[in-house]
C-alpha cells in the first residue's frame, strides 16, 4: 500500500522548488551581476574571474555586437559604435544630457529620448541597456545552470520616472521578468544592514560612475523603512574625469581634437583618478594622433582643487535629505560609502566632516548594491525562507504634480511618500458641451512646469457632455513600488471611464517596444512564436504553482462552488499546456486569474486580520 | 473583526478614535499589516494577489501618512467629526492672529532678503515650538473637551504656521543652490 504524504498546515505537499533569481547592478561605467547561492549573496564572475562587466556596448560592422571589456579596446578605434556611459541617456532627451559635446556619438536629433546612429541603424539607449542586460542574464544562467525565473535591476533613487520606464523596457527587450526595481542606495543598505545587524538611522551616500544618491533609512526589527532620498541623476565619477580631463587639455595647451585623442585622453583621466585614491600624484603621459605629447603630473591636492565644485554639488542633497526626514547630522548613526566615486579620499573627508564621522567602507562599494539586489530577488522570486523576515519600504524621489494654468505645477504626489502610493485630483470642464481634456503629468519640486521634467502628456475623451463645470473628473495617479506611475481617470457623476491616451515625453511607447522586440528575435534568429511559447507555459506553471500553494493553505475561504470553478479553470490552463498555442495559454492564465480574484482578496483579509489579532493579544498582556 | 478597505484609518490599525495617539503602537501596526500587504510579499503571486496588494499596501500608506502626522489626523478626525473641512475657504482669523503672522511673514522675508540662513533656521525653530505647543492645546480640544469647532479654529491656525514652516523651508532651499 502507498503511503500517503500529509503537509504540515500552512505547508505545500510537493517539496518547495528553488527559484533561479539575480539581481542586478546596471551601472553608468560598470554592471555586476549576483545571485544568493546556498544562502549567500555573491557576484559572478566571466572566465577571467571579473565580476565588472564595464558598461559598453560596440555594434560592429558584421552585425554582431560587443558588450564589456572587448568593447572597451575597440573604444579607441570606433568610438562612434562604442557606447559608453549609455545609463546618462536613458529617458532624456539630447538637451538634457551634460557633455553632450564631448561624446563622439552620431546623435540624432528627434522629440523625445536621444537616439544614436551606428553602424547597425538608430539605436535607443534602452535598446543598448537591454544588450548589457543580455550579457549579463547570459552569465547567470551559465553559472546557475538554468532560466532565470526574474531578476531585481538596481535603479539610481533619485530617477524620475522616465528614467525608471526606460529601464525596465530595456529588461522587458532583454527578455527578463522585473521582479522589482529597486533603489541603488536601498539595495546597498539591505547588503548592509542583514550583514551588520544594523539597527537605528543611517544614511547611503551612493556615487556611482554618473548618479548621485543619498537616503536616509530608519532600520528597525527587519524593516528597512526609506526616510528621505535626494541626489544627481547626473553626477558620478565620470565628472570628476572631466574634469581632469579639461584640466589636460588646459595645463597641455591643446586645443581642439580628433575623437580617437579625446577617448584617449579621458582613459588617462579616468586612470589618473583612480591612481589617486592610493598615490599622492601621478604622471599623465599620452602620445596624441595630432602629433602632440601630454607629460603632466597631477597632484592629489590639484585634483582635490579642480573638482572641489563637484564635491561641493554633494553637500545640497545632504542637508535637503536630512531636512526632509526631519534630523540633523548628529542623529545619523552610520553612513554607508557606495560607488566607486566614494573611494576618492576628498569625498570621504566630505563626508566624514559633514556627518562628524568616519563613513562605513566595510563592503565593497563596487558590489554592495549588486549583493543587495541578488538578496532581494532571492526573495520576490519566493525563495524566502523564515530568516529572510525583513522588509523594504521606500519612498518616490520626485514629487508628481500636473499642469495647471498659467504653466504652474499643482502637485498631486509629494516627494518622499512612501510606495505605493495613489492620490486623486478632480476636475470640471470648462465649456459646454465639452468631452475631451488634456493634461500634462510633471516631476519635480519647482513651481514652474518649464523648471520640471515633462513626463507625459495624456487626454481624456469619452466625457458626456454637460453644462460647463458640471462634469467632475477624477483623475487618479498610483505609483506603484517600482515607482513607476499610471493615471487613470473616470467621470464621476456619469461614471463613465474616460479612456486615457499616454504620449510618454521621452519614454517609447508600446508600439515601438513591440517593434524593437521584433528587430532583435530577427536579428539573433529566434523564432518569436517559440519564445512566447516558452514564456506563456513557464508563466503558466508558475501560477498553477502558486494558486495549488494557496489552495492547500487556504482552500477552506471557498465554498464548494467557487472551488470547483478554480479547478476547472486551472484544469482548463493545463489543457492549453499541451497545445502550441500561446495566445491559447494566455487567456487560460487570464480566465484562472479572473477565477482566483475573490480569493486572492480573501486571503489578504485573512492574512490582515492575523496581523492585527496577534498585535491586539500581545497589548492585552503588556 | 472585519477588515475591509473602507473601514477608517484608526480602526485599520486597530487605534482607539483619538487625536493623542500611541506612536510606537501605531508604528508597530504598519509595520505588521506591510508584513503581509506589501507588494515585495506578493511578488511571485499570480496577477490577481498582486493587484490586491497594491491595493492594500497602497491604503496603509495613506491611513499611516494621514495618522503619523499631527495636522492631517487632527483634520481626519475632525471629518470622521462630521466637520467638512471646508479649511481652505473657510479662512476668517482673528486680527491678533493675522497680526502675528504678519509679523512672522515681514521677519521670514527679511531673512531671505538679507540670505541669512542662521537667522531663518532660528525663525523655523521657534515656529516649531509654537506649532508644538499649540498641538498639546489641540489635544486638549479634541480627546477631553470635544469642542470641535475651537479645534478646527485652531486646526486652521496651524495650517497657517505650516505654511510659513515650508516658505522657510524653500527660502533655506533657494540659499543652498
Amino acid at each position: 500500500m502507498a503511503l500517503l504524504h500529509i503537509a504540515e498546515p500552512g505547508m505545500s505537499a510537493e517539496p518547495h522548488k528553488h527559484r533561479l533569481a539575480a539581481g542586478i547592478d546596471l551601472g553608468t561605467t560598470n554592471s555586476l551581476v549576483a545571485t544568493v547561492r546556498n544562502g549567500i549573496a555573491v557576484c559572478l564572475p566571466d572566465e577571467q574571474g571579473r565580476t565588472m562587466v564595464p558598461s559598453v556596448v560596440r555594434y560592429r560592422t558584421d552585425g554582431s555586437i560587443e558588450v564589456g571589456q572587448s568593447a572597451v579596446r575597440a573604444h579607441a578605434t570606433d568610438p562612434k559604435n562604442t557606447i559608453l556611459s549609455v545609463k546618462r541617456l536613458m529617458g532624456r532627451g539630447l538637451r538634457d544630457v551634460a557633455h553632450v559635446e564631448a561624446m563622439p556619438y552620431d546623435f540624432m536629433d528627434s522629440d523625445g529620448m536621444v537616439r544614436l546612429r551606428t553602424v547597425q541603424g538608430v539605436k535607443s539607449p534602452v535598446e543598448v541597456s537591454a544588450e548589457i542586460l543580455r550579457v549579463l542574464a547570459a552569465r547567470a544562467e551559465a553559472s546557475l545552470g538554468g532560466e532565470l525565473t526574474g531578476v531585481v535591476i538596481t535603479v539610481p533613487a533619485y530617477f524620475d520616472d522616465a528614467q525608471r520606464q526606460a529601464t525596465k523596457d530595456a529588461a522587458t527587450l532583454a527578455g527578463l521578468n522585473v521582479l522589482r526595481l529597486l533603489n541603488e542606495p536601498t539595495a546597498a543598505a539591505v547588503a548592509y544592514g542583514l550583514d551588520n545587524a544594523a539597527e537605528g538611522v543611517y544614511a547611503v551616500f551612493d556615487l556611482g560612475g554618473g548618479t548621485f544618491d543619498l537616503s536616509i533609512l530608519k532600520l528597525s526589527r527587519g524593516i528597512f523603512e526609506v526616510l528621505a532620498t535626494n541626489g544627481d541623476s547626473a553626477l558620478g565619477g565620470d565628472d570628476f574625469d572631466h574634469r581632469i580631463f579639461c584640466w589636460v587639455l588646459d595645463r597641455a595647451n591643446i586645443a581642439p581634437h580628433s575623437r580617437e585623442d579625446g577617448r584617449r585622453l579621458l582613459m588617462k583621466a579616468r586612470e589618473a583618478k583612480e591612481l589617486l585614491t592610493v598615490c599622492e600624484e601621478v604622471p599623465i603621459k599620452a602620445s596624441l594622433q595630432s602629433g602632440e605629447e601630454v607629460n603632466l603630473v597631477l597632484t592629489r591636492d590639484e585634483f582635490a582643487h579642480i573638482t572641489e565644485h563637484l564635491v561641493r554639488k554633494t553637500l545640497a542633497p545632504m542637508r535637503k535629505v536630512l531636512r526632509d526626514a526631519g534630523l540633523a547630522p548628529e542623529d545619523v548613526k552610520g553612513v554607508v560609502m557606495v560607488g566607486g566615486a566614494t573611494r576618492m579620499p576628498h569625498v570621504q573627508r566630505a563626508v566624514a566632516e559633514f556627518f562628524d564621522q568616519e563613513p562605513l567602507n566595510n563592503l565593497d562599494p563596487d558590489k554592495v548594491v549588486a549583493l543587495g539586489a541578488a538578496i532581494q530577488a532571492n526573495v520576490l522570486v519566493g525563495n524566502r525562507k523564515d530568516e529572510d523576515d525583513w522588509l523594504l519600504l521606500d519612498v518616490i524621489p520626485l514629487s508628481l504634480g500636473l499642469e495647471t494654468m498659467g504653466g504652474l505645477v499643482e502637485k498631486v504626489i509629494p516627494r518622499n511618500a512612501t510606495l505605493p502610493i495613489a492620490r486623486a485630483q478632480e476636475f470640471t470642464t470648462y465649456k459646454d458641451g465639452q468631452t475631451a481634456m488634456a493634461f500634462h503629468v510633471v516631476q519635480g519640486e519647482r513651481e514652474l512646469v518649464s523648471d520640471c521634467r515633462s513626463l507625459a502628456r495624456f487626454e481624456l475623451r469619452g466625457i458626456p457632455p454637460m453644462v460647463a463645470g458640471a462634469a467632475r473628473i477624477r483623475v487618479t495617479f498610483q505609483v506603484d513600488a517600482d515607482g513607476l506611475l499610471s493615471v487613470a481617470a473616470r467621470e464621476m457623476s456619469s461614471g463613465v471611464e474616460a479612456s486615457v491616451l499616454v504620449k510618454p515625453s521621452y519614454g517609447l511607447s508600446e508600439h515601438e517596444i513591440a517593434e524593437m522586440l521584433r528587430q532583435g528575435m530577427d536579428h539573433a534568429g529566434d523564432d518569436m512564436t517559440a519564445r512566447a511559447l516558452a514564456e506563456q507555459r513557464v508563466e503558466a506553471g508558475r501560477v498553477l504553482e502558486a494558486i495549488e500553494q494557496a489552495l492547500a493553505k487556504d482552500g477552506e475561504l471557498l465554498d464548494a462552488r467557487e472551488r470547483m470553478q478554480i479547478d476547472q479553470s486551472m484544469a482548463a490552463l493545463r489543457a492549453t499546456l499541451d497545445g502550441a498555442d500561446h495566445h491559447a495559454i494566455r487567456q487560460a492564465i487570464d480566465t484562472l486569474s479572473r477565477a482566483t480574484d475573490e480569493f486572492a482578496s480573501r486571503r489578504m483579509d485573512k492574512s490582515i486580520r492575523g496581523a492585527l489579532a496577534g498585535r491586539n493579544i500581545n497589548e492585552i498582556e503588556v | 473583526m472585519g477588515v475591509d478597505l473602507q473601514q477608517d484609518h484608526f480602526t485599520l490599525f486597530g487605534l482607539p478614535r483619538r487625536f493623542g495617539i500611541d506612536r510606537a503602537a501605531l508604528d508597530a501596526a504598519y509595520h505588521e499589516l506591510h508584513s503581509e500587504v506589501h507588494p515585495d510579499r506578493h511578488a511571485h503571486l499570480p496577477d490577481a494577489d498582486k493587484r490586491r496588494a497594491m491595493q492594500w499596501a497602497t491604503r496603509v500608506n495613506e491611513a499611516y501618512s494621514t495618522l503619523s502626522k499631527p495636522r492631517p489626523r487632527a483634520c481626519y478626525l475632525l471629518q470622521l467629526e462630521g466637520l467638512d473641512a471646508g479649511f481652505e475657504s473657510n479662512t476668517a482669523m482673528t486680527p491678533d492672529f493675522l497680526m502675528e503672522q504678519m509679523e512672522w511673514r515681514e521677519a521670514v522675508e527679511e531673512a531671505r532678503n538679507a540670505g541669512d540662513g542662521d537667522e531663518l533656521s532660528q525663525l523655523h525653530v521657534r515656529l516649531r515650538h509654537q506649532a508644538r505647543e499649540q498641538y498639546g492645546h489641540l489635544e486638549r480640544l479634541i480627546d477631553v473637551d470635544r469642542d470641535y469647532d475651537a479645534a478646527a479654529e485652531l486646526v486652521r491656525r496651524l495650517m497657517f504656521i505650516e505654511k510659513l514652516q515650508h516658505e522657510i523651508d524653500d527660502a533655506l532651499e533657494a540659499l543652498e543652490t
